[in-house]
């Protein structure tokens, strides 16, 4: 075990020192030293000679979680009998951008020892786990579940790659386990019991928006049938995010938005911000490092950019009180662990921006494929509050900050061409590598009213035809199915390739319109997913004290990791009909037939007759008085 | 969506009684939002997640824990009357159900663009008076009600419950037939009428009322004047059988929850005998569970396509193999067809 971990890089050190170094930047040169002696977990453990307190020591390889697992057992062994343990975790992570915009990664994390699948017992009793979700897990046999709400693109090119990435709207997609057999019936309910959840407007994911993708979104939890028969995608690009979709999130959390890092979550705040998105994920997960039983984790992210200008009036300085308008006052009472991260990675000696409170915790992850430090605040201790009981973290910026590393995976789409027949959509992915080719699967939903010829489909890199290696094509189905396209292709190093394919709009019925179909019509996003070549080597192992932001996507070999580029939706008008046409129709239709029809009859019907004026009064008193008498009338 | 900006304050209208009754004690679980535009998260809106009632931003009645129910396309005359009528798809969550019951009291709260005898929904449908009385007499058909009271903030709002039939309606309207309900104030900032005056004075109204309060009806009818509104306000209790007089506004707009407090303790069940065994039980078989690949390529490049379901021949190639069996023979005779059988 310790030659192991010899062999490997190591990934996650938490450098500690002792109280004697105050600044920060020391703490790193003499980790180094100290990373040399320490080897394995229980060295740390009991050798208490190492470092000061028991309460400074805290690597992250170190049993924080079976140490955490103990108390939980005991503190649940005491309230609940019930040997179902569940865990919850919480962290933030505060990621500066080079543009002077600040991005903030929430996740909450809770972690559940039962199987809700296993036959005969019925899971009732849930402690921290919400029951909402348990029940709706339980009764659609689902395995895997990931949710999104977004509100905004995120853009690539200038903020990097997202922890978790999420196409703009709502986005759904779910692995059924093998054992249902109407996928599409669960499905369906499914999509209905998570709008009434989320207050979204979920049920309009039908079978004219759902796809089966064949190769892309595999299963990010445990498991090793993976059939995709039982999977089902959607998106619902046009979803608009408010603060109606974060109220049941947020009542999710074992802790609410009482304690802990959700008092932040103002949406008077979140919603101020150019890219805002939350998500949840259910999937099952290694209990442990042997990996011999599953617990099911569910995991709630949101991620939000604050720019600069409109939130941080143009001044460089970013503060938790100018960001969500609140202080941290206490960590969730519930929680294991609650942290704080701010990724120093680009400031080293401290040029760059001027953090504060200071801190001693120093830690490093290798997340997407680089090496990151970060400036690590451990809430659960009372330090860190300070005399004032709230910790506000202040950034200030100093200096200007260089070139932003160019990402190595981007993709755009857009449409092309002119009028209301015909059109051309082209992808365009963008591999910034130097001198690695790598492979991406590029996954394509197009509404069935986009016809799409795919006989007039060319992905051409570097101006040359590039033969995609793997091509699944469904074609659409007028009102049932929408297209699927997945392509595996093959990127040579820092190059341009472009897929086109063409197609022509198709007319709706007029009942099928929208109340506002001058808008347009939306194309959900395309989804890029890659293993990139990674500049530091992965950790393939999953331990439970990793930062949460780093153990999201599970790891197979050391040189790549695994992205997902999400493209811009496409907005896209079709020809409208005249909405006021059938108005006009019949107006016109009953004028012409009243005035034809009613003329023609007139003209058979009508005779005319001999009208006599009638007689003045005096004549008709005098023909009253001659019928009197009898005498022939007067005329 | 984002044409309708000058329609904000319909939905702050909604969103000031939405408050007005949550604040008096009704749970969102007993409370069903429709709103048509989404204001607060527009882009258009220079406050997101905000929609204010009086201007100079004084009020956000938007708040933090709204939770709107149907939102967007969804609001169509379709869903509004099968919410009141219950006959929604079996799959719809229990959120977006009007859970009535004949001992419940309801409130509806409508406000938009309306006319004479109709009110219109997302500007491509209308909901006419009669469609209302008719949903309203299902209702009470299907003894979904206690007793209904109707508020409406639309141009000739009277018309819309002039056609009413069922027993136990009160109704209140904004402006007579012919008459427009006017818009209260402008906000500079935010560039659009914040608010209805009928509903900016039923929400000043409403926020002296407390649970506990013992106003009733009557006083509800005087609010709004001509002198305030310049529409004159109207109203309906032809079919109500209790004298409006003696109808306590927290009826409708209201609920205190009966508690009851008890001193005797209660002991809990003991220890549930664990549901899972921990490791170490000896039965556990140590497969090693694994997690998959995110992007196995080759096994991709060499996958087989699915087997797609056999389907029977389509109508059209059945036809067409009729067609060229029935001129063979008739080309051939039909004596031919013992050789070929």
């Amino acid at each position: 075990m310790a030659a192991h971990r010899c062999g490997l890089s190591l990934v996650c050190i938490l450098i500690f020192s002792s109280l004697a170094h105050p600044s920060s930047c020391d703490t790193l040169e003499k980790a180094n030293d100290n990373t040399a002696e320490k080897r394995s977990i229980s060295e740390v453990n009991t050798d208490g000679s190492v470092a000061g307190e028991a309460l400074n020591e805290r690597q992250w390889q170190s049993t924080d979680a079976e140490v955490d697992r103990s108390d939980s057992t005991t503190h649940s062994e005491a309230l609940t009998p019930a040997a179902a343990r569940d865990e919850f975790q919480e962290e933030l992570v505060i990621r500066p951008l080079h543009s002077g915009d600040i991005y903030a990664s929430f996740q909450f994390r809770t972690l559940w020892d039962t199987d809700f699948l296993q036959e005969g017992q019925k899971v009732s009793h849930y402690r921290l786990f919400p029951k909402s979700l348990g029940q709706v897990l339980s009764k659609f046999s689902v395995r895997e579940l990931h949710i999104s709400f977004t509100q905004g693109f995120w853009r690539t090119m200038q903020w990097g790659q997202p922890f978790i990435p999420s196409p703009p709207g709502a986005e759904l997609w779910v692995w059924f386990h093998d054992t249902v057999s109407d996928v599409d019936g669960n499905w369906k309910e499914l999509t209905n019991v998570l709008s009434g959840i989320f207050c979204a407007s979920l049920n309009f994911i039908d079978l004219t928006n759902t796809v089966q993708p064949s190769a892309s979104f595999k299963p990010l939890g445990l498991g090793n049938a993976t059939d995709h028969r039982f999977l089902r995608y959607a998106t619902l690009p046009r979803e608009i995010v408010c603060t109606e979709n974060l109220t049941p999130w947020k009542k999710l959390l074992p802790c609410g938005s009482k304690a802990g890092l959700a008092v932040l979550m103002k949406s008077e705040k979140l919603f101020h911000s150019s890219f805002h998105s939350q998500a949840v994920h259910i999937r099952p997960i290694c209990q442990d490092e042997q990996c011999s039983s599953k617990a099911w984790e569910l995991r709630q992210t949101l991620n939000v950019v604050f720019d600069l200008h409109t939130s941080g009036q143009g001044k460089k300085e970013w503060s938790l009180f100018k960001m969500f308008s609140r202080t941290l006052t206490e960590a969730c009472p519930l929680a294991s662990s609650s942290k704080v991260y701010v990724d120093i990675t680009d400031n080293p000696e401290g040029e760059l921006f001027e953090l504060s409170p200071a801190t001693p915790l120093l830690g490093q992850a290798v997340v997407l494929g680089d090496r990151r430090t970060y400036s690590v605040y451990d809430l659960s201790r009372a330090e860190t509050f300070g005399q004032l009981r709230s910790f506000n973290l202040l950034l200030r910026w100093k200096g200007d900050s260089g070139d932003m590393l160019r990402p190595l995976l981007h993709a755009e789409r857009y449409v092309a061409g002119f009028g209301l027949q015909t059109g051309e959509i082209h992808t365009v992915i963008y591999n910034n590598h130097p001198y690695r080719a790598f492979p991406v699967l590029l996954m394509d939903s197009v509404p069935w009213y986009l016809q799409l010829y795919i006989h007039t489909l060319t992905v051409t890199s570097k101006s040359r035809d590039n033969k995609p290696s793997y091509i699944h094509y469904q074609p659409a189905k007028d009102r049932h199915r929408p297209h699927l396209l997945e392509m595996l292709i093959q990127l040579p190093p820092h190059s341009m390739t472009e897929v086109t394919v063409q197609f022509e709009r198709a007319l709706l019925k007029w009942t099928e319109y929208t109340p506002d179909p001058n808008h347009g019509f939306y194309v959900g996003s395309s989804v890029v997913s890659a293993l990139v070549p990674s500049m530091v080597a992965m950790r393939t192992n999953f331990t439970q004290d990793q930062p949460l932001f780093s153990s999201f996507v599970p790891v197979k070999e050391e040189s790549s990791y695994f992205v997902r580029v999400y493209t811009e939706p496409l907005l896209v008008n079709l020809p409208t009909p005249d909405f006021s046409m059938p108005y006009n129709v019949i107006c016109l239709t009953c004028t012409v037939v009243a005035v034809g029809y009613g003329s023609f009859y007139n003209l058979l019907t009508r005779t005319f007759q001999v009208d006599e004026p009638s007689p003045p009064l005096s004549k008709r008193l005098a023909n009253l008085i001659r019928r009197m008498r009898g005498v022939p009338l007067l005329t | 969506f984002l044409e309708f900006w000058f329609n904000y304050r319909h939905v702050a209208n909604t969103l000031s009684v939405y408050r007005s009754v949550k604040r008096l004690g009704i749970p969102d679980s007993h409370i069903v939002l429709m709103l048509a535009d989404d204001m607060a998260c527009n882009y258009r809106n220079p406050k997101p997640a905000t929609v204010f009632s009086h201007k100079n931003m004084e009020l956000n009645v938007y708040g933090d824990d709204v939770e709107v129910d149907y939102r967007g396309y969804e609001v169509t005359v379709e869903n509004f009357l099968r919410v009141l009528t219950g006959r929604l798809p079996p799959s719809t969550p229990r959120s977006k159900r009007l859970l009535s019951d004949d001992r419940s009291n309801i409130l509806i709260y409508l406000t938009g663009h309306g006319g004479n005898g109709f009110l219109k929904f997302q500007d491509s449908e209308e909901i006419s008076n009669m469609e209302l009385a008719d949903a309203f007499e299902q209702m009470w058909q299907k003894r979904r009600y206690n007793e209904l009271l109707f508020i409406i903030d639309t141009c000739q709002g009277a018309s819309m419950y002039e056609r009413f039939y069922s027993p136990n309606l009160m109704a209140l309207a904004s402006s007579q037939v012919g008459e427009d309900s006017l818009s209260h104030q402008p906000d500079l900032a935010i560039g659009v009428h914040l608010m209805d005056k009928y509903t900016f004075y039923l929400l000043e109204f409403l926020e002296e009322v407390h649970p506990a309060s013992q106003a009733n009806m009557n006083d509800l009818f005087k609010v709004c004047p001509q002198s305030q509104c310049v529409s004159t306000p109207g109203h309906r209790t032809d079919l109500f059988q209790r004298n409006p007089g003696s109808v306590l506004i927290t009826d409708f707009f209201g609920s205190v929850r009966k508690v009851e407090i008890t001193k005797d303790t209660i002991n809990l069940t003991s220890s549930l005998k664990p549901l899972i065994q921990r490791s170490g039980s000896g039965d556990m078989q140590i497969e090693s569970l694994t997690y998959v690949d995110q992007l196995p390529v080759a096994e991709i490049i060499h996958q087989k396509p699915k087997q797609k379901d056999w389907h029977p021949p389509d109508g059209f190639i059945l036809g067409l193999w009729t067609l060229i069996l029935l001129v063979f023979f008739q080309t051939y005779g039909i004596k031919h067809l013992k050789h070929i059988f």
